[in-house]
């Protein structure tokens, strides 16, 4: 068994602040992580770093940008939190070194950036995730943190109590990859979760393949209530084949979106006839669907966004990295032909349930990054928000699991902050098919820290010899990819009840194709097939816990979108969506969210630009 | 049709220019590949309308090894048919092999963009990134090997610990002498040149193409290798550091098994997947670094 006082799951943006933060306190913290830091999906934020730096700016309008984008569904202690401590988060990057992009007098710039009220956003080329996250890796070698890369964490060592208030995260289990032995890991302060997003719970996501929701999904069977899971964060211009992201900036310097009749969609059918394609990420992104529904799609799957008209000269100057990706991962030539465009989904703005002070409702885990929901994006992300949260809340979690006092949370965590049963008609029940080596036994009787690791590295040893000495069932990449079909098709930027109901039913039969996986390669070295076979779960209990959100809400908040409910109901549903796992089943309520802030209240206001 | 030789020619033109202009240089190159593609790819456009769809498949030729698993303890090639689409990479070809043929098969991704340095592979022959290599600038069969030079794990996974030693052996973290308070919110000031001057620099993605291409890494397994000393280079030609961190870095990377053994054989440069000018980088600070020595006799 491994121990140290801090473990850190995950080496991306959250889970490297996390750590850094924990050592600045003393503690002898470690990071866990199934890829080498360097190749987590921060590295891929291209746009920027959002903080209330300058004169004229101030964190308080960060945080009504922030909250108004949320379309109010964010808590404002979170958002607060994060405004304020933005601006040091950044010049600390900067203090390690981190190669911004200059002013002439040798500052750190800033740009515009969309739904922002000031021009805050900080920014390192077009690869500012890349520099953040090396950046921030190299601190973490200069102050010698142990990292054990290429581990899988499959689990939660949690004790068993009946009510998840009461439950203790002890440590971890995980699996190196390379070598297949699994061990048990301690953390006598607390484990932090920073295992980044779900993407791959769809088909088409500009996403990581390793983003596959591991953290939300153990924790959430280990007893930490998911929030507001429906509101996924679409992006409309993302390559066909593989979902990587065509950036705003083409739109932004005039690039046009065509239908295969050669129309300009977005003037031609009214779908935002004063700012075309300038409109917003979820209104483009229907737009293009309607036109691909309609029978106006390019091969029945994307539009065309065309900047041939810019010219050679003003392309090369400005998008000249948009020319790399479209020729790199499509195989198009940006200057000759357009360039085939379609929605993926981008970002979860829901997670696991934290405080602003990073803590969930089990004692001793947090969560932090993508994977968790402090609720500061609320119902829409702004871009160049994600990255400045990483900081912020993963030095939140780093401290405190390190011992600092950070004052007592504002935002309520766990069932105790429940406001309102939830219900929500399903053609079958979901959860899970057989309960059996759940996840949590709750019998009350785990208690000793050494006794509730050991126990859950047993059931992770039974799981996994199962999983190898099985001769013969189903191909776990056969399950994942309708898992992803089916939540394209029915959980995608156009959500209506019957749609929603039939992904339950799709994941309900997904569920019981997964009983039956084997994974073919029976070698312990470096075995992909195994781990890819364990994530295929995580990635069903997360699209599940998505679409019962969906099924939830019967509204039309920032990105989630009804059919047959076509406005924002402040009246009833300023509240958020929490799913919780019961013993296998799924247990749906709601928790007001907070809007009063440290001076004032935030009123709900139209959600216009 | 290969890339690869067009890159080197233009690359070992741009030796003794500065940095800006090398970066327009691989621009330069970067938008001749495309042109060139374009035409091959009206080739093989023409070419596929005239196959049917039974025979509109790439042929793969797969390394494979696993040291546990009867059968493949001695390395082989397997062949997969794999259905060819637009756009397809090499990357996509091996997820299309792994998730309907064989889901033993086994590389390292993530990202497919190019930024996470996972799949650096021996594709026909020349170090690639699987996701950043399309199927159509190949000559097929499509031939995919395991980075040479460095150990085999499994199939296409090497061991990448050595390579992480020689990256972290040269103190690859920002140590100024001196850093504003941070409660002042004050950042250190660098001009716009200077950031420019270590931009190529900091693109480095870890692949380790550079590495497995080198010959003298091949030779001396202590040479600290292209992609440690283009990440010396990247801290210290940082002005924000200030002197003494710079004479420090420079000592680092002039001992025995540093720059000197740089046979400037541009190999590095060539694969690099994100244009970093390396052997020019370490062409420079062998100037720096003779520089420096005769400040000090
Ligand atoms: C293409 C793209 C562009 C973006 N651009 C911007 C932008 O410009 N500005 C902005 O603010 N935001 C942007 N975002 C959003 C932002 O980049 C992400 O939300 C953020 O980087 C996530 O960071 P993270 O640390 O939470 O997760 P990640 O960086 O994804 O790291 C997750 C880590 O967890 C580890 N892990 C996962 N599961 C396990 C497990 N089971 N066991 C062990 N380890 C595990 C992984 O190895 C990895 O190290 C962008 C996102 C994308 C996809
Ligand atoms: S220098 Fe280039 S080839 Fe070498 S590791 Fe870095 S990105 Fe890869
Ligand atoms: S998959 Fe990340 S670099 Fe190719």
């Amino acid at each position: 068994m491994y121990e140290h006082d801090v473990l850190v799951i995950g080496g991306g943006g959250a889970g490297l602040r996390a750590a850094i933060a924990a050592h600045e306190e003393g503690a002898d913290v470690a990071i866990v992580t199934k890829l080498h830091p360097v190749r987590s999906h921060t590295g891929a934020a291209e746009g920027g770093i959002n903080a209330a730096l300058r004169d004229g700016d101030s964190w308080e309008d960060h945080a009504y940008d922030t909250m108004k984008g949320s379309d109010f569904l964010g808590d404002a202690p979170a958002i607060e939190t994060f405004a304020k401590t933005a601006p040091e988060e950044v010049i600390n990057l900067e203090h390690w070194g981190m190669p911004f992009s200059r002013e002439d007098d040798g500052r750190v710039s800033q740009r515009p950036f969309g739904g922002l009220s000031f021009p805050r956003t900080t920014y390192a080329g077009a690869e500012t995730g890349h520099h953040m996250l090396h950046t921030m890796y190299e601190q973490v070698v200069k102050r010698g943190i142990e990292v054990y890369d290429e581990w899988y964490v499959s689990r939660l060592a949690v004790t068993d109590h009946d009510d998840p208030e009461d439950r203790v995260c002890h440590g971890c289990v995980a699996y190196d990859i390379k070598s297949g032995e699994i061990a048990g890991f301690k953390a006598t302060g607390g484990v932090i979760l920073a295992t980044g997003g779900l993407g791959q719970a769809f088909d088409h996501t500009t996403n990581a393949v390793a983003n596959t929701g591991d953290g939300p999904a153990m924790a959430y069977r280990a007893g930490v209530p998911v929030e507001d899971m429906e509101m996924i964060q679409f992006h409309p211009t993302t390559l066909p084949s593989t979902g990587v992201l065509i950036s705003e900036g083409v739109r932004g310097e005039g690039g046009i979106l065509y239908n295969d009749e050669g129309e300009r969609l977005m003037f031609e059918y009214g779908y935002a006839n004063n700012e075309g394609e300038l409109a917003s990420r979820d209104v483009v992104a229907r737009a293009e669907l309607t036109e691909v529904n309609e029978g106006r799609g390019i091969d029945d799957e994307y539009v065309h966004l065309d900047m041939r008209h810019l010219g050679e000269e003003r392309i090369l100057d400005r998008l000249e990295n948009i020319l790399h990706l479209a020729e790199d991962f499509e195989g198009v030539d940006g200057l000759e032909e357009p360039m085939p465009v379609k929605p993926g989904q981008h970002y979860a703005m829901g997670g696991l349930e934290v405080d602003e002070n990073s803590e969930t409702c089990i004692n001793g885990l947090y969560a932090a990054g993508e994977c968790a929901c402090v609720s500061m994006h609320g119902a829409n992300r702004l871009g160049g928000n994600a990255l400045p949260e990483l900081l912020v809340f993963g030095a939140r979690a780093g401290y405190h699991a390190g011992g600092r006092d950070l004052g007592e949370a504002k935002i309520p965590t766990g069932p105790s902050a429940k406001s309102e049963d939830g219900h929500v008609d399903t053609p079958v029940s979901p959860g899970a098919v057989d309960a059996g080596d759940g996840d949590v036994a709750a019998d009350g009787a785990l208690v000793e820290p050494q006794e509730v690791i050991q126990h859950h590295v047993e059931a992770e040893e039974r799981r996994v010899t199962e999983l190898l000495e099985k001769d013969d069932g189903v191909n776990h990449a056969e399950v994942r990819a309708d898992v992803q079909e089916t939540m394209t098709d029915n959980v995608n930027v156009f959500r209506n009840e019957e749609n929603l109901k039939e992904a339950v039913e799709d994941l309900r039969v997904a569920r019981e194709r997964y009983q039956d996986v084997y994974v073919r390669d029976p070698s312990r070295t470096y075995n992909t097939d195994l781990i890819h076979t364990i994530e295929t779960r995580n990635i069903i209990d997360v699209a599940e816990a998505i679409t019962l959100g969906a099924l939830a809400r019967e509204e039309f908040r920032g990105a989630h979108w009804r059919e047959q409910h076509q406005e924002r109901k402040d009246d009833e549903w300023i509240k958020h969506t929490m799913v919780s796992w019961n013993d296998g089943r799924p247990d749906l309520y709601y928790k007001p969210v907070v809007l009063e802030g440290e001076d004032k209240t935030y009123e709900p206001k139209e959600r216009s630009y | 049709m290969s890339t690869g030789i067009q890159e080197s020619e233009t690359e070992a033109d741009t030796e003794e220019q500065d940095t800006a202009a090398e970066e327009s240089a691989a621009q330069r190159q970067r938008m001749e590949t495309k042109r060139q593609r374009a035409a091959e790819r009206d080739l093989q456009e023409k070419a596929e309308e005239e196959l049917d769809d039974s025979e509109n498949a790439v042929e793969l030729k797969v390394f494979r090894y696993d040291p546990e698993v009867e059968g493949k303890e001695e390395p082989r090639f397997d062949t997969f048919h794999v259905p060819f689409f637009k756009g397809m990479t090499v990357l996509d070809a091996l997820i299309y092999a792994r998730d309907h043929f064989d889901s033993s098969l086994t590389f390292r991704h993530s990202c497919r963009q190019a930024i996470c340095g996972s799949d650096a592979l021996f594709i026909n022959g020349r170090q690639r990134l699987g996701c950043k290599t399309q199927m159509v600038d190949l000559d097929w069969p499509v031939r995919i090997e395991p980075l040479p030079h460095q150990d085999v794990v499994k199939d296409l996974v090497v061991d990448m610990e050595h390579f992480y030693d020689q990256m972290e052996s040269v103190e690859p973290y920002f140590d100024p002498e001196e850093t504003p308070k941070k409660s002042d919110l004050e950042e250190q000031r660098q001009d716009r040149e200077n950031r420019e001057k270590i931009k190529m620099s900091t693109r480095c993605i870890w692949c380790g193409a550079c590495m497995s291409s080198c010959n003298i890494a091949a030779g001396d397994n202590e040479y600290l290798g292209p992609a440690a000393i283009n990440k010396a280079y990247r801290f210290a030609m940082d002005e924000r550091e200030g002197e003494n961190m710079k004479q420090h870095r420079l000592n680092i990377i002039e001992q025995e098994h540093g720059v000197w053994r740089c046979q400037t054989q541009f190999s590095c440069t060539e694969v690099c997947p994100k244009d970093i000018p390396l052997t020019e980088h370490i062409q420079e600070l062998k100037r720096e670094a003779v520089k420096n020595n005769l400040k000090f006799w």
